[in-house]
């Protein structure tokens, strides 16, 4: 598999390309860049943060879990990139200079780059650009210092620069047909290419990387063992952790029909490959809770990759939008071949590890309908940014003339799937919206859940904090602050 | 004068642009190899076969290592000799390294590392410190026991006596930059290692020791870490030694790096502490007398835990004058990772113990906690602090002449003589508006049922030198080209602190030049030998002092020499604004080296500073073992969630002492830092084993430290102008560690918070995550 893309504004085409090889690994040891660094190599900590645009503009994302061929006619810009051809430091730089943001600078590259990120897309909210950039010395204080102090110093050149190149600069050619086609003219060829390395048991047997939903189809039927790669922040984690040998991936990001978001006035549709970052902006002005808590859905390099797609297929029970859209009456689309089908999204989820899914299907997109918003989410996690849920809940609840008429409620964390709270929803429905309801719901938690202890929380914790916030929707409905998040001194 | 400027970090640009360089980034010749250990997936047991095939044939292996394959000594151990680097049979926790592979890459040896089948003789593991103690297994061979006066008999006596018994969690250091080191064969057997580590002496030592050869065999360099806090004190030896032994058997460059997962679970952490504590206290709030028991989980080796472990107990008094104290310390050996040094060593573990006596106290006495702590502090000094002005009293204690004075007498009969607080303390309370904030926070908290706000002060005492009183000792290395330029080389390293530039700055001022003609060089146990880790905080009083010494060697060199030439006395040669002042002429400090250089003076001298006035006897636990003391306080407010233990961090203000800084900036930077450091501790940071000893939180996505949104909403840190009362250089103060203890003010804020939902006490463990603080809340609801 050929790979072509831009790294530091010069063109770089990789012919014999491993397809698991990490960006990371590649600038590292074959590309001799260690500004670059690894620091947990699971996408936790955000030494390894690079910034790479493409038509959707420019995103942070970790190194450490992002394959070479998901970088296919994108710009790449890491930190020895950051300063001008002529050494002027960006902005950040200077600013993190200025402000005595780095220590022991291991992080910061990362930091810098999540920074030039933030900087060239105007983004002010430094919390959450950054909640994805681990430092260990600071305490971060003067990181944001130096971040709010380059706010108004405008995007130097050499990163405006970055956005001109790709797609259209890529050359034609023997390559084009990788996937460097511009939108406007959609390439429906697939790519297929079977690696020559002779060591086949440690490199994959088969790439591919098709370019639409029917290509996709065509392929998995062919090949329905092969691994689907999205954004890679799962399966990164199988090659670089759990050192699995993947053989025949196929990566989906050249797939731009699957990234299609459509809100009409009965739906929302969201495709499988949209990612994180984008679904939270769809959802903001919808469901407003649903949104703040993607705020806080791993982190701003993480939510860059990640899909909605990949975050329902992988059937985490622990994933965190699954019972946000199980509490709005989400569908699931899946296609196999040319044959789709729809289901109810709880209905995927058949049990620990198992899902509702034939060889050789793939997840199309997730619909919810158009609603009011009573819908409320809440995360319970060790730490409110970058963490796993210990407990996810999400309600919504239809109050009509003081009764309930319908209730959707549903937790991720407390069982072996995203699950639906259906006795305590029945305990709901019909009755009068009140307190007396409410505690005579949260009575039945203990029918639909028996949730486990880990390293995150107590069993007990989680049963007993998942009655917890029935009664905090119940308050929250009134509008009062019930969260310590929206507190401040 | 250099010296005191708030300079940026000397490395700073180089860190923003990607271009300082750590051990993984050295370029390494072709053909370098790579290492991985093997791990044991028992918590104890006998090895009773290995088979290794499988990691043999595995692509890209080259070699792979048992104990048996080890040429010399088989031990990495920084004390006991108990550490062995290869399993010797048995193997006693959950990630010790049991097997070495060496592959022509760092993935292919990790791949072959997981594909040996070993079998074990499995025994029962000892994974708590009451199995421990159950088994008696320890380090020495009882408790440590230090006291003074007759605790047991003072608190008996007392109008309250409180009680309890808490745990305090350990700590993963969670430096950003893993473990490494690089070993290169010399053509004579010699290696030359470079390693991610605090202490390159001891790399030296162990690495000689392995490849049998003696320490002028072995050369080790660092030029910076990412990040250290004590874990690479002596959790790097490991990896060094392995390398050189790698590196010998195949005549190859070797490098080994931990995978963070692997580093998470072969190597200490902070060690974890079961305090139980008698307290008596008269009705005004005096304390009588109090009985301490530390349960310290060190692990499975010793390590570095008898000096920590009395390190905690030497702070179990923190800012307070005890009139009688004892404290019993029993160093349990489990079944787990061994415990090592981590900023504070000991020192906060003991504080707050001490500490939660006084939150525990002001709330069965109804005393405001800061007024307390004020009635319990060490008396001030009776001289007039460095500044001017009458010794201090608390603004908010006014104090009758007809108080006695304290004994001002630590536990370990050390006098109290520089002791600072009352005047921090009262700066920092009206800073901070402490008292209307905490009558607001009443108001607030009655008016509000789920969430409840808290606040609360705490102080640190922190004593500043090693206690193995010889480790107090550092040498430099100095040398004035011909062009005028200087070549700065110590003991200490440098992992983000800030050290070199400080002690940069301290050569820049010797000279009277530009900093800019100070060249900061990688420590390099060639050009500095038999140095003690950077630890302690001790690294610019130490390494500053010796510098300072081998500069003025030089200058007085010079000014003797450029006195003859110009034919005035020495005493007439002023090194100032970057050039040479002899009487009426002035030169360049070109132009004065060149004269120097050509009038044949040596213009390379080494420089030795050791701590005078300690005095200490660890067994008797009498003495001085520290030269001064360092202070600061700090106040905290957060907010927390009665329905899901839910907190944060809502505003910190904090006055740390750093005496006559060195650099200002720097200094800042380490209290900040330190601050948040101190509170993930306390907070989010829990280490959880499973029932059979296997780490479950060994990676960033389960292990939570500090993000970017968990620093204060608020966050206002100043520095105390002050000076040290000791003759440190420049009267400035150690600061690396002492403000970590700041972060036990968000502890006490939690407590307070948490207090606000019943009548009890908390009884808040730490570290205090939501979970805790949800149980907490729960219990004080229904009045357990």
């Amino acid at each position: 598999m050929t790979i072509t893309f831009h790294l530091n504004g010069e063109e770089v085409s990789l012919p014999d390309t491993e397809p698991t090889t990490t960006l990371l690994d590649w600038l590292r040891e074959d590309r001799g860049l260690t500004g670059t660094k690894e620091g947990c190599n699971e996408g936790d900590c955000g030494a390894c943060t690079v910034m790479v645009t493409d038509p959707d503009g420019a995103r942070a994302l970790n190194a450490c879990i992002l394959f070479l061929p998901q970088l296919q006619g994108k710009s790449v810009r890491t930190v020895e990139g950051a300063a001008g051809p002529d050494g002027t430091l960006h902005p950040v730089q200077q600013a993190l200079i200025d402000h005595h943001g780095s220590q022991c600078g291991f992080c910061t590259p990362g930091f810098v780059m999540s920074m030039v990120t933030a900087h060239t897309n105007g983004a002010t909210d430094h919390d959450t650009q950054l909640a994805g950039n681990l430092c260990r010395c600071t305490g971060y204080a003067p990181i944001i210092r130096a971040a709010e102090a380059a706010e108004a110093t405008p995007a130097p050149q050499w990163i405006t620069a970055d956005r001109k190149f790709t797609f259209s600069e890529i050359p034609r050619g023997e390559v084009a047909d990788r996937g460097a086609a511009p939108p406007s003219a959609p390439d429906t060829q697939t790519d297929t290419q079977t690696t020559t390395d002779t060591d086949k048991a440690t490199h994959p047997s088969l790439a591919l990387r098709p370019r639409s939903g029917d290509d996709l189809a065509t392929a998995f039927v062919a090949r329905p063992e092969a691994t689907l790669i999205a954004g890679a922040t799962d399966v990164g984690l199988w090659v670089t952790k759990t050192l699995r040998n993947l053989e025949d991936v196929i990566f989906l990001d050249g797939c731009t029909d699957l990234k299609e978001i459509t809100v009409t006035d009965t739906e929302v549709r969201l495709g499988a490959m949209a990612d994180m970052n984008r679904v939270r902006q769809a959802l903001a002005p919808l469901h407003a809770s649903f949104a703040e808590m993607i705020r806080r859905f791993a982190s701003q390099q993480v939510r860059a990759a990640a899909t909605i797609g990949g975050n329902i297929a992988n059937g985490s029970p622990i994933g965190d939008t699954p019972p946000a859209l199980i509490a709005l009456g989400a569908q699931l689309h899946l296609r196999r071949g040319d044959s789709r089908r729809s289901l109810p999204l709880e209905a995927f989820f058949l049990d620990y590890g198992k899902q509702d899914r034939g060889a050789g299907e793939f997840v199309e997109a997730v619909s919810f309908p158009r609603q009011p918003d009573s819908l409320r989410v809440y995360k319970l996690s060790k730490r409110f940014d970058q963490d796993i849920s210990a407990v996810l809940g999400a309600f919504n609840v239809t109050v009509t003339e003081g009764s309930v008429t319908a209730a959707r409620i549903a937790f991720g964390g407390m069982a072996g799937i995203p699950k639906r709270a259906a006795h305590v929803e029945t305990a709901l429905v019909g009755q009068r919206w009140s307190e007396a309801t409410v505690a005579a719901a949260q009575a039945e938690f203990h029918k639909d859940f028996s949730p486990m202890s880990d390293m995150r929380a107590s069993a007990e914790y989680r049963l007993a904090t998942a009655k917890n916030l029935l009664g905090r929707y119940f308050t929250d409905l009134n509008g009062a602050p019930q969260h310590v998040l929206e507190i401040s001194q | 004068m250099s010296v005191s400027k708030p300079l940026p970090h000397d490395a700073a640009a180089l860190h923003v642009t990607g271009q300082a360089r750590y051990v993984d980034d050295i370029p390494t010749p072709r053909g370098t190899l790579h290492l991985a250990f093997g791990l044991s997936q028992i918590a104890r047991g006998r090895i009773t076969a290995m088979d290794l095939a499988q990691v043999r044939s595995s692509p890209g292996v080259v070699a792979v290592l048992t104990a048996n394959d080890l040429p010399f000594d088989n031990d990495v151990s920084p004390s006991l000799h108990d550490e062995p680097l290869l399993a010797k049979g048995e193997v006693f926790y959950v990630g010790q390294p049991v097997f070495l592979v060496v592959a022509r890459s760092h993935r292919a040896a990790r791949v072959a590392a997981r594909r040996a089948e070993i079998r074990y003789a499995e025994e029962e593991a000892l994974l708590t410190v009451d199995a421990a103690l159950a088994a008696n297994s320890r380090f020495e061979d009882g408790p440590r026991i230090y006291h003074k006066g007759d605790a047991e008999a003072a608190i008996a006596g007392s109008a309250h006596v409180i009680e309890d018994s808490f745990e305090i969690g350990g700590q993963e250091h969670f430096y950003l930059e893993g473990q490494a080191a690089l070993a290169m064969p010399q053509e004579d057997g010699g290696m030359l290692v470079n390693s991610s580590t605090q202490h390159p002496t001891e790399i030296q030592h162990k690495v000689a020791e392995a490849i049998g050869l003696p320490m002028h065999a072995v050369r080790v360099e660092i030029r910076r870490m990412g990040g250290g806090f004590g874990g690479k004190e002596s959790q790097g030896n490991a990896l060094a030694v392995a390398c050189a032994i790698a590196a010998r058997q195949t005549g190859k460059c070797c490098k080994m790096r931990y995978d963070r997962d692997d580093d998470m679970t072969i190597t200490g952490k902070r060690h974890a502490f079961r305090i139980s504590y008698r307290a008596g206290f008269e009705a005004g709030g005096r304390i009588t007398g109090v009985s301490f028991t530390h349960l310290v989980d060190c692990g499975w080796a010793q390590d570095l835990s008898l000096p920590v472990a009395d390190r905690a107990m030497l702070h179990s008094d923190n800012a307070y004058a005890i009139p009688a104290i004892r404290i019993e310390s029993h160093r349990l050996k489990t079944n787990l990772q061994s415990a090592t040094a981590y900023r504070g060593f000991g020192g906060p573990q003991g504080m707050v113990g001490i500490e939660r006596v006084m939150d525990h106290a002001a709330h069965v006495l109804q005393i405001d906690p800061v007024e307390l702590r004020l009635r319990n502090y060490y008396d001030a000094p009776s001289d007039a602090p460095a500044e001017g002005g009458a010794a201090p009293r608390s603004a908010t204690v006014p104090r009758g002449i007809s108080e006695k004075m304290k004994d001002n007498s630590t536990p370990y009969g050390m006098e109290v003589t520089d002791f600072e607080l009352h005047e921090i303390t009262a700066q920092l309370l009206e800073s901070s508006d402490y008292a209307r904030r905490r009558r607001d926070i009443s108001e607030w908290n009655a008016d509000n049922d789920r969430l409840k706000r808290g606040i609360a002060f705490s102080p640190v005492k922190f004593g500043i030198s090693f206690t193995l009183t010889h480790l107090n000792q550092a040498g430099a290395l100095v040398h004035v080209y011909q062009d005028g330029s200087i070549h700065l080389n110590h003991g200490g390293t440098e992992m983000g602190q800030g050290l070199f530039q400080k002690v940069a700055q301290v050569a820049a001022s010797r000279f009277g030049v530009d900093l800019n003609r100070v060249k900061i060089t990688a420590t390099d146990t060639a050009k500095v030998p038999n140095t003690s880790a950077t630890a302690a905080s001790s690294g610019s009083d130490l390494n500053g002092m010796a510098v300072k010494a081998a500069c003025d060697t030089i200058r007085d060199r010079m000014a003797a020499h450029l006195g003859e030439v110009y034919q005035q006395p020495a005493s007439a040669v002023v090194f100032q604004g970057d050039r040479v002042r002899i009487a009426e002429t002035e030169i360049t400090f070109e132009t004065a080296a060149m004269m120097c250089y050509t009038g044949r003076i040596s213009l390379s001298a080494t420089g030795f500073y050791k701590t005078p006035a300690l005095d200490w006897d660890r067994i008797k636990g009498k003495g001085r073992p520290f030269f001064y003391f360092a202070y600061g306080a700090a106040v905290t407010e957060v907010i927390v969630d009665r329905l899901t233990g839910e907190n944060r961090i809502l505003r910190t203000d904090i006055l740390h002492d750093a005496g006559a800084s060195l650099n200002p900036a720097l200094d800042i930077g380490q209290v900040e830092g330190a601050y948040v450091q101190g509170a993930g501790w306390l907070t989010t940071e829990e280490l959880k084993w499973d029932g059979s000893g296997r780490l479950r939180t060994h990676a960033p996505s389960t292990y939570k430290i500090p993000a970017c949104s968990d620093r204060p909403d608020v966050f206002n840190v100043a520095l105390y102008d002050g000076q040290n009362r000791e003759d440190t250089i420049y009267r400035s103060k150690a600061v690396g560690e002492p403000p970590f203890m700041l972060g036990i003010s968000a502890w006490l804020a939690l407590s307070h918070a948490v207090g606000a939902f019943g009548a009890g006490y908390p009884h808040l463990n730490a570290p205090a995550t939501a979970e805790e603080i949800w149980r907490r809340a729960e219990r004080i609801q229904d009045g357990v």
